[in-house]
This record gives C-alpha cells, sequence and structure tokens, in this order.
C-alpha cells in the first residue's frame, strides 16, 4: 500500500508541476502575444490610467488633463482648443487620436520606450513612465495673428521659419475644439456625430491635408524653373507672348484680368499677374524641367511628415501643351497645400534651399530630459541661389508696387506673390484667394518668416475676392506677429 | 521547494523518518516525536501578518491609505487562527505543524483578493460574508478537531455518510439552476453547494469501504484475460462502490456540475488503486474517463462549449463578439507577467460576474505574478504532500485511505479549476480550496484540514505510544 500511496502521491504532484508548467507558458512565453490583443482592454486603461503629458506652445501647455475616476481615467483638456486643433489635433477615448496627439502619442502616453531610463528593467517590473512633454516650434502670436485673421472665412495659413524649416503657424478655419471629443460619454459621440455632419467640415486640417489649386502662387515655381532653365535670362528683357495666348493645340484663347499683358518682361508680368506670360513659359521650359522644379519644391512627394503626414501636393507630368499650359499658371491637377505653399515662399527666402518643415522642437520626458530633438535638415535645391536673389526681386516687387501692396511692413523688406484659383466645373466654384510671402526684418540678416494664406469664402462678393485683398492682410499680420515677436525678443 | 514534484518526489528518497517507515520497526529505538507547536504558533503568526499586509497594500494602492478595517480584520483574522492553534495544543498537540498555518494564509490571501475585487464592484461585496464563513469553517475545525478523538470512528459511520452525501447531491435538482448550472440550495437568503460537503462524506465512505474490502478487491473475482494481470473483483464486492459512484457522477453530470464528477472519478481511482495496488485499475480508469470525457465533451452542449473556448479560447474575439471569460482570464495571467502589477492595481475585473469565485486565481496571477501564483501552488502541494505524509506514517487502512483521499481532493481541485482558468484543460466550474468566494467551500476545506491535522496527530501519537510502551514494558 505504500508504495501505491507514493505513486498517487507522485500523480498528484505531477498535476501541479503541469500545473506551473502551464501558468509559466501564459504569464512568461505568451504574456506579450496576450497583452497585444486588440479585445485586451488594459492597454486602453493604462494609457488613460495616467495623465498624458502636454504638448507646448511657447513654453506653455495648451493641453492638460482631467481625472474622471472612471475606468478610462484621464481626459484631455485643451486650452484654446479651435486655435491649436490643427496643430495638436484630438486625443479621444473612442475615436483616437489624430496629428501630434496621434503623431506623438508614444511619448504623451508614456509608452515609448525611449522614456525610460533603464528600459531593460522597465521591462521586467513593467513600470510605466509618466508621459513625456511635446515641444513644438509655434509661435503663438502668429498662431493667433492668422486665426483672428481669417476670423469667420473658411480658409488656412502655414507659416515656417525659412531658413529651418520650423512651422511657426498652422491654422484652419473653421475650426473646433477637440476637448469636445475627449473622454468617452454620450457628449462625446453626440460632438462626434456633429462636427462629421458639418458642411464646414471643422474637423479638416486644410492647412497641411487639404489641397488647392494654387494658382498665380505657382507662378513663382515657374518663373524659377524659367530662370533656372534659361529660358529667361534677363528680368527686363520682353518676353514674346501674345494677349491673349491661345493654348497649344487648341482654339481656347487665354486672357489676363488686366490690360497690358502682351510681350512683357518678366518682371512686369510677375508684377501683374500676367497669365498669357507665364502659360507661354511652362511651355517653353517643357513638362521635364517644370515638373523637376516643382519636385524640388516639394511637390509630388507623398511621405512629407512633420510629424504627421501631410497630403501630397501634385504637379501632373502627364500632360500635353494646352494642360501644361494651365498648369504652369497653377490651374488644371496642380494642387498645393498650403503649406506646400509656405515652403515654395521659403525656398525663395532661404536662397533655393527648401528646409523640411517641422513641428516638433523637442520631446522631453516628464521630468524635463530630452528624448528627441529633429532639428534642421534641408531638402533638395529647388533652384539656383541665383536664380533665388532674382526670385526675391521679384517677389519684393509684387509687393512695393504689384498686387500685393496690402502685404506691406514699413521698416521690412517683404516678398509675395499673389493668386486667385479657379475651380469648380467650367470655373463655376468660388475663387481661391491666396498669398504667399516671406519677410525679414529691418535687423535681420535672412527672411525670419514665410506664410501662405489661403481663403476659400463663399460668402464674400466674387469680384472682391483676389489674394491681394482677402489674402494678404493676413499673411501681413502674421509676419508683423513673427516680426515683432523677434523684436521683442 | 522549487517545484511541487520535487518537493514530494525528495519526501521518500531522503533517509526514512521513523514515523514515516511502515510498519515501525519495533527493534528500533526512536526518538520521541517533537510536537512543533511553537513553529505552528510562529508560522500562523507570519500567515496573519502576510494578509494584514496584504489587505494594507490594496488600500495603499487603491485609495493610498491603510484600509479603516485593517486592524479589525487582522485581529479578526489573528482571533479566528489563535482559536483554531489553542485546539490543536489541546486536543491534537502531535499534529503536523504546517498544516493549519497553510489553512489561514490560503483563506486569507482570500479574503484579500475577494476585498480587493469588492473595490471595483462598489454595490455587490462578498469579503464580508466570505468572512462570516471563514469563521463558521474555522468554529467547524475547531469543533471537529475537539470532538473527533480519533478518526477511526468515522469508519463506523461510513454508511450514514454514504446516505448523506446522496441526500445532499440530490437536493439541488429541486432547486433553480443558476448559471447554467444546478449545484444551489437556497434558503431563506443563504445559498450553499451541498456537493462540496458531499465530497468528504464520500472520501469517508470510499476510505472505510475499500479498507474494510481490499483484501477481497484485490485477491479474488475472475481473471479478465487467462495471462492478464488484472483481475476483476466479485460483483458482490465491487457492486456497491461502483453503484455509488455512478450515482453520484450521474447526478452531477445531471445537475451539469462537472468539476465535481471529475473530482470523484479522480478521487475513485485513486482510492481503488491505493487500497488494491493493482496498476490495472489506473489503465481501466483512465481509459474510462477518456471515454467518458469524449462522450460527454461532443454529446453535451454545455460541456461541448467549454470544450470549444478551451480549444478557441480567442474565437468569440474573431467572431467580433469581444473577449469571453476564458480569455479575459488568459489576459490577466498575461497581465500580470513575472512579478504581477501589485495588489490593487490589475483589471481582472474585466472577466466579471465568476472574478471572486471560479476565476479567483486570475487575479492572484495578474497581481501577485507568477512569483506569487508559484508560491500560492507551493502552498497547495504542502498541504497534499502533508496529507499525503500522514497517510503514509498510518498503520490504519482505513486512515492512510482517508488521509490520501482527502489530501487527493486538494489536488485534484486545484488542478481542475486552476487548469481550468489558465487553459490548460477545459474549463469546470469549481471552488479553488479557500482562495474563492463561496461559503460552503471555505467550511469544507476547513473540515479537510482539521481531518488531516486529527489523521497527522493519531500518525504521530501511534509512535510517540509505542515509543512509550517500548521504554516502559
Amino acid at each position: 500500500m505504500t508504495r501505491c500511496i507514493k505513486h498517487a502521491a507522485l500523480f498528484c504532484a505531477l498535476l501541479l508541476l503541469a500545473l506551473l508548467v502551464n501558468i509559466t507558458r501564459v504569464q512568461v512565453v505568451q504574456a506579450q502575444r496576450y497583452d497585444d490583443n486588440t479585445a485586451n482592454r488594459r492597454l486602453v486603461i493604462a494609457r488613460y490610467g495616467r495623465p498624458r503629458g502636454a504638448i507646448l506652445v511657447g513654453h506653455r501647455p495648451v493641453t492638460g488633463s482631467r481625472d474622471t475616476g472612471e475606468q478610462l481615467r484621464y481626459e484631455r483638456t485643451y486650452k484654446n482648443g479651435p486655435l491649436y486643433a490643427p496643430v495638436t489635433g484630438f486625443a479621444s477615448q473612442v475615436y483616437g487620436t489624430t496629428f501630434l496627439e496621434h503623431a506623438e502619442d508614444g511619448i504623451l502616453s508614456g509608452t515609448d520606450p525611449l522614456l525610460s531610463p533603464f528600459p531593460l528593467w522597465n521591462d521586467v517590473t513593467r513600470a510605466q513612465n509618466p508621459g513625456g512633454e511635446v515641444v513644438t516650434t509655434v509661435d503663438p502670436a502668429a498662431q493667433l495673428a492668422a486665426y483672428e485673421g481669417l476670423g469667420l472665412r473658411k480658409g488656412a495659413v502655414a507659416a515656417v521659419e525659412p531658413s529651418t524649416g520650423r512651422v511657426l503657424a498652422l491654422v484652419s478655419a473653421p475650426s473646433y475644439d477637440p476637448a469636445a471629443l475627449s473622454g468617452n460619454g454620450l457628449a462625446v459621440e453626440r460632438s462626434w456625430r456633429r462636427l462629421n455632419a458639418d458642411p464646414d467640415k471643422p474637423m479638416l486640417n486644410r492647412a497641411v491635408r487639404q489641397t488647392y489649386p494654387p494658382g498665380s502662387t505657382f507662378k513663382v515655381v515657374t518663373a524659377a524653373a524659367a530662370l533656372d532653365a534659361g529660358v529667361v535670362t534677363d528680368l527686363d528683357e520682353p518676353t514674346r507672348s501674345p494677349d491673349p495666348y491661345r493654348l497649344p493645340g487648341t482654339s481656347t484663347a487665354l486672357t489676363n484680368e488686366g490690360d497690358g499683358c502682351a510681350d512683357v518682361s518678366l518682371r512686369e508680368a510677375f508684377t501683374w499677374s500676367c497669365n498669357t506670360v507665364f502659360a507661354k513659359l511652362g511651355v517653353d521650359v517643357g513638362v521635364a524641367d517644370l515638373a523637376a522644379t516643382a519636385d524640388g519644391f516639394g511637390f509630388n512627394d507623398a511621405g512629407l511628415r512633420i510629424p504627421f503626414s501631410v497630403a501630397r501636393s501634385t504637379f501632373d507630368t502627364h500632360v500635353d501643351k494646352a494642360q501644361l499650359a494651365l498648369s504652369a499658371i497653377g490651374q488644371y491637377n496642380t494642387r498645393a497645400t498650403p503649406l506646400q505653399m509656405a515652403m515654395v515662399a521659403a525656398a525663395v527666402a532661404n536662397g533655393g534651399q527648401v528646409p523640411a518643415p517641422y513641428l516638433v522642437e523637442r520631446t522631453t520626458t516628464a521630468h524635463g530630459r530630452t528624448v528627441a530633438s529633429p532639428g534642421v535638415r534641408n531638402r533638395l535645391r529647388a533652384m539656383s541661389p541665383s536664380t533665388a536673389v532674382r526670385m526675391r526681386e521679384l517677389m519684393r516687387d509684387v509687393v512695393e508696387r504689384g498686387t500685393g501692396t496690402n502685404a506691406a511692413i514699413p521698416g521690412a523688406t517683404v516678398g509675395g506673390k499673389t493668386g486667385t484659383a479657379q475651380h469648380g466645373i467650367g470655373n463655376s466654384g468660388t475663387p481661391y484667394a491666396w498669398f504667399i510671402s516671406w519677410a525679414q526684418g529691418e535687423r535681420d540678416v535672412e527672411p525670419t518668416v514665410a506664410v501662405a494664406v489661403v481663403v476659400e469664402d463663399a460668402s464674400a462678393d466674387r469680384t472682391d475676392i483676389s489674394g491681394g485683398g482677402t489674402a494678404a492682410p493676413i499673411a501681413r499680420a502674421v509676419m508683423e506677429a513673427v516680426l515683432g515677436g523677434r523684436e521683442r525678443r | 521547494m522549487t517545484k511541487p514534484g520535487t518537493t514530494v518526489a525528495a519526501e521518500y528518497e531522503e533517509s526514512p523518518k521513523p514515523w514515516l517507515s511502515e510498519p515501525a520497526d519495533p527493534s528500533a529505538p526512536a526518538p520521541r516525536v517533537p510536537r512543533r507547536r511553537g513553529i505552528e504558533l510562529a508560522l500562523i503568526v507570519v500567515a496573519v501578518l502576510l494578509s494584514v499586509f496584504g489587505y494594507c497594500d490594496v488600500g495603499l494602492a487603491k485609495n493610498g491609505t491603510v484600509p479603516p478595517g485593517a486592524a479589525g480584520y487582522g485581529a479578526g483574522l489573528g482571533v479566528l487562527a489563535l482559536l483554531a492553534h489553542l485546539a490543536v495544543r489541546r486536543r491534537a498537540p502531535c499534529a503536523d505543524p504546517l498544516l493549519l498555518p497553510i489553512g489561514v494564509l490560503l483563506n486569507g490571501l482570500g479574503l484579500v483578493l475577494i476585498y480587493r475585487l469588492d473595490l471595483e464592484t462598489p454595490g455587490h461585496r462578498a469579503a464580508p460574508a466570505q468572512l462570516v464563513w471563514s469563521t463558521v469553517g474555522v468554529a467547524l475545525f475547531i469543533v471537529v478537531v475537539v470532538l473527533l478523538r480519533d478518526h477511526r470512528v468515522l469508519q463506523r459511520y461510513a454508511y450514514v455518510c454514504v446516505a448523506a452525501a446522496l441526500v445532499l447531491l440530490t437536493l439541488p435538482i429541486f432547486f433553480p439552476a443558476v448559471n447554467g448550472a444546478r449545484i444551489w440550495i437556497r434558503i431563506a437568503g443563504f445559498s450553499f453547494q451541498p456537493g462540496e460537503f458531499a465530497k468528504v462524506l464520500l472520501a469517508v465512505f470510499f476510505a472505510a469501504y475499500l479498507a474494510a474490502n481490499r483484501g477481497a478487491l484485490a485477491y479474488t473475482g475472475r481473471r479478465i484475460w487467462r495471462f492478464s494481470r488484472l483481475q476483476l473483483p466479485t460483483g458482490r464486492v465491487l457492486g456497491p462502490i461502483v453503484a455509488i459512484w455512478l450515482l453520484s457522477v450521474g447526478v452531477l453530470v445531471l445537475e451539469r456540475d462537472l468539476g465535481t464528477s471529475l473530482l470523484f472519478f479522480g478521487l475513485f481511482v485513486v482510492l481503488l488503486y491505493v487500497a488494491t495496488g493493482r496498476t490495472g485499475w489506473i489503465a481501466v480508469g483512465l481509459l474510462l474517463a477518456a471515454l467518458g470525457a469524449f462522450a460527454v465533451g461532443t454529446l453535451e452542449p454545455h460541456v461541448h462549449s467549454r470544450v470549444e473556448d478551451w480549444l478557441h479560447p480567442f474565437a468569440t474575439i474573431e467572431a467580433g463578439q469581444g473577449p469571453n471569460q476564458l480569455s479575459q482570464s488568459l489576459f490577466a495571467f498575461a497581465a500580470g507577467g513575472i512579478l504581477g502589477t501589485g495588489l490593487g492595481l490589475g483589471h481582472s475585473i474585466l472577466i466579471g460576474f465568476a472574478a471572486k469565485s471560479d476565476f479567483i486565481l486570475a487575479t492572484a496571477g495578474e497581481e501577485l505574478g507568477l512569483a506569487g501564483l508559484s508560491a500560492i501552488v507551493i502552498l497547495y502541494a504542502l498541504l497534499v504532500e502533508r496529507g499525503y505524509r500522514a497517510g503514509l506514517s498510518l498503520r490504519d487502512p482505513f486512515g492512510r485511505l482517508l488521509a490520501v483521499g482527502l489530501a487527493s481532493i486538494v489536488a485534484l481541485q486545484v488542478f481542475v479549476i486552476a487548469g481550468g482558468v489558465s487553459g490548460l484543460i477545459p474549463l469546470t466550474g469549481m471552488a479553488m480550496p479557500f482562495l474563492a468566494q463561496g461559503g460552503s467551500s471555505v467550511v469544507t476545506n476547513w473540515i479537510i484540514v482539521a481531518l488531516l491535522i486529527r489523521i497527522s496527530d493519531s500518525a504521530r501519537r501511534q509512535h510517540n505510544e509505542v515509543d512509550d510502551g517500548q521504554r516502559t514494558p
């Protein structure tokens, strides 16, 4: 009997041993797989279990956290939510995250392994780091100027620092308060439905996710291509272009808003925005060179991230000559985001180099230790430095005596280009008013701000819409804010 | 003490302790067995302190303060444990000193876990009731230790026990099913599971019957084949016990209490094997178990779904219906990892309504981690091992079989439920001894520990008596 009791004991021991082996399998070997299962709510509970790190604008947090005591505990709050919504995006328990809240989620929620001082040790203890902070490049004064400048009109503003690519302002109007999407109550669901049903699309980030026909502002690209390709060598030489200009291979005649565009110099054509001259120039330069220059400015690049992705601006290369002529004046399939057009202005201001735009100055731990700082990265050269010098001259003329006088700032050097983009079937839509510009303060050695403004105001009188009248004052306000900020500093 | 396997196995590879050798060599002068009540007391203090620390830890983690009831809880558990200790000291002075502290620690830990889960379900508190049932359990423990002077008395009541067990098992049929199983009796707001008590009664009956008939079972009857070693006992001897076993398992299947029927089956096979010493019984047992499991698993829809859940724990997730209890349990275990999240910091409440009862081990796994869970399994292993040890050192077959039976009940129960919630075997509803919420279970397990105390006391006292006898012939 003793032998049998011992066998039975061994049997019990084996049962319990099997238990231990299986528990080890579940808790150690399979643990990661179970943790990562999408149906496992622990990840999302842990995510909202601590206050989210702050997003900083001008050294001040524009976000906060509210403790609800519920299962998904901390809800995001926003200061000046509508003003910064295109930068921060929202962080919702129900609807996820967008823009910086999304792109820097690892840092903000504390899950980024870079946040832990001893990564391996934290893996063992499963300690959770408090959320880190994201310091943005946004200039609060410029952001506010752009937001107030747009006012109740639909549109967007993007401003960058030409030498570095730091994004100084990113505004989209109409906007919304991301705080309305924080949490997981019924009110959040109602806000979500209301915002999505709104015909004005307040959640659309027009500055980076909407492309518009750039209209005449694209003439900056065409002019740079013409100068770089040697099609035009002297700014003041007549361009031998007819008015009206018959689009090659068609019977369609292209005209201008004003008179006196026939056979004018590039300088005059640029200053007064002659469509006929630039349409012909585009055809003269040819699709290859024009496309190469456009690509150099950043068109057709689907991979741009600042760190959230920016919609692709397009310059179509599969075109006949008539389409190329239209493309060269920013129509046909040419489309650009406001940020892309700010990059165009910045390239001119920056001696032909296009700075890679970025929105995050650096990310830090909750205790202020820097985790990462993207720094300045230069993209490809858009044009030669000598072309850039001449382009600056052209853009300055626009503001000093051309269509963009509304952007002039006393005591500062300002270059700009207006644009009025036709769109809709048979150009039936209300045209978009564009203005792109850069400005250099009296005591600055180089331009310190480049801006793109687009206003898609449906309520304004159609004849009143022009880049110079509607968009230029907004650009001026933004540039003044940046220059003024530098003066004060 | 790293693995339970080595714990038990190592015991009998060591040079045999004097009270372990069977039958005691009358010529060998053995020293008087130390009573070790002081060690028991010290271990009880440690067990109570561990529980109180756990209680404080939960409060600190959840609210940042020591819970207001910490002192009361500690005092209550301490007084209960002390009373039990005094009873053992008075009435079973030679008993194994590990049994009671293990019971106290597991019960205390269970109360902590239930209290911790109560914080997530403010409308439904289970810890106070569990504390009351624990008190009843300890009270019954004391009653058993004080009133039952010799375990052999139970042998006389074998048929009373089996009658009572069958009545208890049958009763729930007349009460409504709860969560698919008809295993509850509800009287005046109180509910209990008679199956829990029935297993102790059945263990007593099996032990008594097999002890009385083991000779006939082992050595009479016909061989199945001419050369086979398996001898079929005569129907007259085997008949009654098989009938009783079939009856109880049948009733349980009717009540859909799968865990307990599995337990009864295992208990029956183990005791039959130990009593007759015939390996063939194990083969027959395993064969029957496999056949039965296959038949029930394919034919019974309730069981079939459990088997499906076991094979595909994430099927409901893939079907878009969200995680089921088992996958939530697996998530909880995985979330604990090696060191656990810490008491009060896990989310095992996601498991749902059974988190405090059947799935209590998932909370332990998540908040105490693999480290804490291993400690708990080792505590059970020690309890089982101590039961077997008492059985080995006894000389009367009934006592030996009873000790083996009671220890096996604990082992099988732990295996079935822990294996179920951790995905080792299909899930069958059963209570984790001492840990899980459930009055009948706590009370029954205290009675099991009381009986083991009594048996281990007898086992070691026998040797002392023999020794005394030798010294004063």
